[in-house]
């Protein structure tokens, strides 16, 4: 115990004789790891935030969209160029499919919307009742839709919050109308803002479906089906969701007339699935952003063996004394490499701080949110001391072999 | 305490080899205080190294403490240096950046260690308690040299070797070294063998040993 408080405490002088050149030696390190832990932390802090953007819009969600079609001459279409799902498909499997809680087609469109002198071109979405349920939208003023307002297709709004920013600054929209067309529309209420960057219902204006297809001509498909975008289920347990998609994917299939063997002309996704891909992918990102910052960490450690190289020939004399008073070549090795790792970690743990600082001030001023995560740290700190006793071998070795004779004679 | 048979020692010098000790024989009890003088070149340090286990002879043998010591690997070499070997060089050798205190710890730290106790009597012994904490440059030649030898004796070593430790000192500061030495081999009985050009000093010791060209040429009681 004491014998290696000992080796510290020696290490210590040693670093702390040339302070100026300590210091250079280490900034490489304390770069490298300050800038692996501000870039890690930055692409951990997106990837929780779009995450949790996906889960606050329900993480038990599943999403059926039109996919691509085959045509006959074997070219594929692109996603959503053919408008395959039905609210009749939706009526299927909410009176089929089990383990489902709503089920939720809507219909999107675009129209020009104007409220006094402001003007905008808004995204309008058709909705049932289940649609509310199922993103979990609460109303922060007027009230939503009444049945008799699904059954009877009465004009009536509720304004996303961005989209009452826009039209309305400052007054209150609920009881006022809006002009989409030839269309007079009344505003009943506004949507609470959920912030969501995805997909979000702050943009959109939502009207009953029936309404909507009043307004807009909406097409049929061939079989004379309502045609909706797309259509959004909830499953009561999130452990059902695959044996839901398997359920859907069959139904929709016989439905759609899809012969054995043949491509759905349908996709489903579930969320959860969609959030595991997404982080996925940034986690990706943040290793790749990760790998680069650590080329600076090499760097960096070819800089301390480089100075551990000098070091052992300025104190070839010092071996030379240790070698006398009876250090063994292990000894010596010891000493020097526990003085490159002294190097690497206190640099290890500057950086450690720096990047925590770094990330830190991203995060409050805004820019983008950052997360620090602990194996981050321990990661960092590790590799620092790796780099330490991977660069600081030669050298250590170097000196352990020195001959105690010809290192007292030297100067 | 030591005992050389026909030791020799050849360095390699391009093709040819150089002998510098060739055949050295020689006993010394313990506790006996000796000297070794001879013109440079003769072979006096390479004899020194090797008593010192700081190098290996080329043949011969040589027993320490009933030892046999010349066919060790270097880190059992240096372990027998750390616990039974003191030295005194003439250049005094202490580390620069460290107090008189930290340069005789250093004695201590491969030795087995041991407690500041020891660390303070051994500065005690050579009188250099109220100066413990001032580094090798704030101190003079023969300060230097008595922290050197606490250095040596703080581990209690059965044998110490000097070289030349008076070589780099005024004749005052090397009255005070000689004399320190000669009590600390009267007191606690260390064995001592230095090297010297001072036929004084080497006078102040029980043997005197002339080696001239690798040989023992002389040997002689004072």
């Amino acid at each position: 115990m004491k014998k290696w408080w000992e080796v510290l405490a020696t290490a210590w002088v040693g670093v702390a004789t040339h302070k100026l050149r300590s210091f250079l030696t280490i900034l490489g390190i304390v770069i490298g790891v300050a800038a692996v832990i501000t870039l890690m932390s930055i692409g951990k802090g997106v990837e929780a935030r779009i995450v949790s953007n996906i889960e606050s819009l329900g993480s038990n969600l599943i999403i059926i969209r039109p996919g691509a079609v085959t045509a006959a001459g074997g070219v594929r279409g692109a996603f959503g160029g053919v408008q395959t799902l039905t609210l009749e498909d939706a009526t299927a499997i909410s009176l089929t499919a089990s383990d489902v809680t709503t089920v939720a087609p809507f219909s999107s469109s675009s129209m020009q919307v104007v409220a006094g002198n402001q003007n905008m071109r808004a995204a309008i979405t058709g909705i049932t009742p289940d649609y509310i349920q199922a993103y979990n939208l609460q109303i922060a003023s007027g009230s939503f839709f009444s049945n008799y307002d699904y059954d009877a297709g009465t004009k009536v709004a509720v304004l996303g919050a961005s989209v009452t920013e826009t039209l309305f600054t400052g007054s209150d929209p609920v009881g006022q109308q809006v002009r989409m067309g030839n269309n007079v529309v009344r505003v009943i209420g506004v949507l609470e803002s959920k912030g969501a960057t995805m997909g979000s219902a702050d943009d959109t204006i939502l009207m009953p479906l029936s309404t909507l297809q009043q307004m807009v001509s909406q097409p049929r498909t061939s079989r004379g089906e309502h045609i909706v975008s797309s259509i959004t289920l909830a499953v009561t347990d999130q452990a059902q969701t695959s044996s839901v998609i398997d359920q859907i994917t069959s139904l929709l299939r016989a439905r759609h007339q899809i012969t054995t063997g043949g491509d759905n002309d349908f996709t489903v996704t579930s969320m959860e699935e969609l959030a595991s891909t997404l982080s996925e992918a940034i986690g990706t990102m943040t290793l790749l952003l990760g790998a680069i910052a650590a080329i600076s960490l090499l760097v960096g450690g070819i800089g301390v063996m480089n100075i551990m190289l000098v070091s052992v020939v300025e104190r070839t004399r010092e071996i030379g004394i240790l070698k006398a008073l009876g250090a063994r070549e292990r000894d010596i090795w010891g000493q020097f490499l526990v003085e490159a790792i002294f190097l690497t970690l206190t640099g290890g743990i500057i950086g450690v701080a720096l990047g925590w600082a770094a990330s830190s001030l991203v995060s409050r001023l805004d820019i983008i949110p950052t997360l620090v995560s602990a194996d981050i740290v321990v990661l960092a700190v590790s590799v620092s001391i790796a780099i330490g006793l991977f660069f600081g071998f030669y050298p250590a070795w170097n000196g352990s072999r020195l001959d105690p004779i010809e290192a007292l004679r030297s100067q | 305490m030591i005992q050389l048979e026909y030791i020799t020692k050849n360095y390699p010098m391009g093709k040819r080899e150089l002998k510098v000790l060739r055949g050295i024989s020689l006993n010394i009890g313990k506790g006996e205080m000796v000297a070794v003088m001879g013109p440079s070149g003769s072979g006096k340090t390479t004899l020194l190294n090797i008593i010192g286990c700081l190098d290996k002879p080329t043949s011969g043998s040589y027993y320490l403490d009933g030892k046999e010591v010349s066919r060790l690997s270097h880190s059992e070499l240096a372990t027998v240096r750390g616990q039974k070997i003191g030295f005194v060089f003439q250049t005094f050798n202490l580390l620069p950046r460290l107090s008189a205190k930290a340069n005789v710890e250093l004695g201590l730290r491969y030795a087995g260690g041991g407690d500041s106790q020891r660390v303070a009597e051994a500065l005690a012994k050579v009188g250099l308690s109220d100066r413990s904490h001032h580094r090798p440059t704030e101190l003079s030649g023969g300060e230097q040299q008595r922290v050197a030898i606490a250095r040596a004796l703080v581990k209690n070593p059965p044998l110490i070797l000097a070289d030349e430790p008076t070589g780099n000192l005024d004749s005052r500061s090397g009255e005070e070294i000689i004399s320190i030495l000669t009590s600390l081999h009267a007191e606690q009985g260390i064995t001592l063998m230095m090297i010297t050009h001072d036929p004084n000093i080497a006078h102040s010791c029980q043997r005197i040993i002339r080696i001239k060209d690798g040989e023992i040429v002389a040997e002689e009681k004072v």
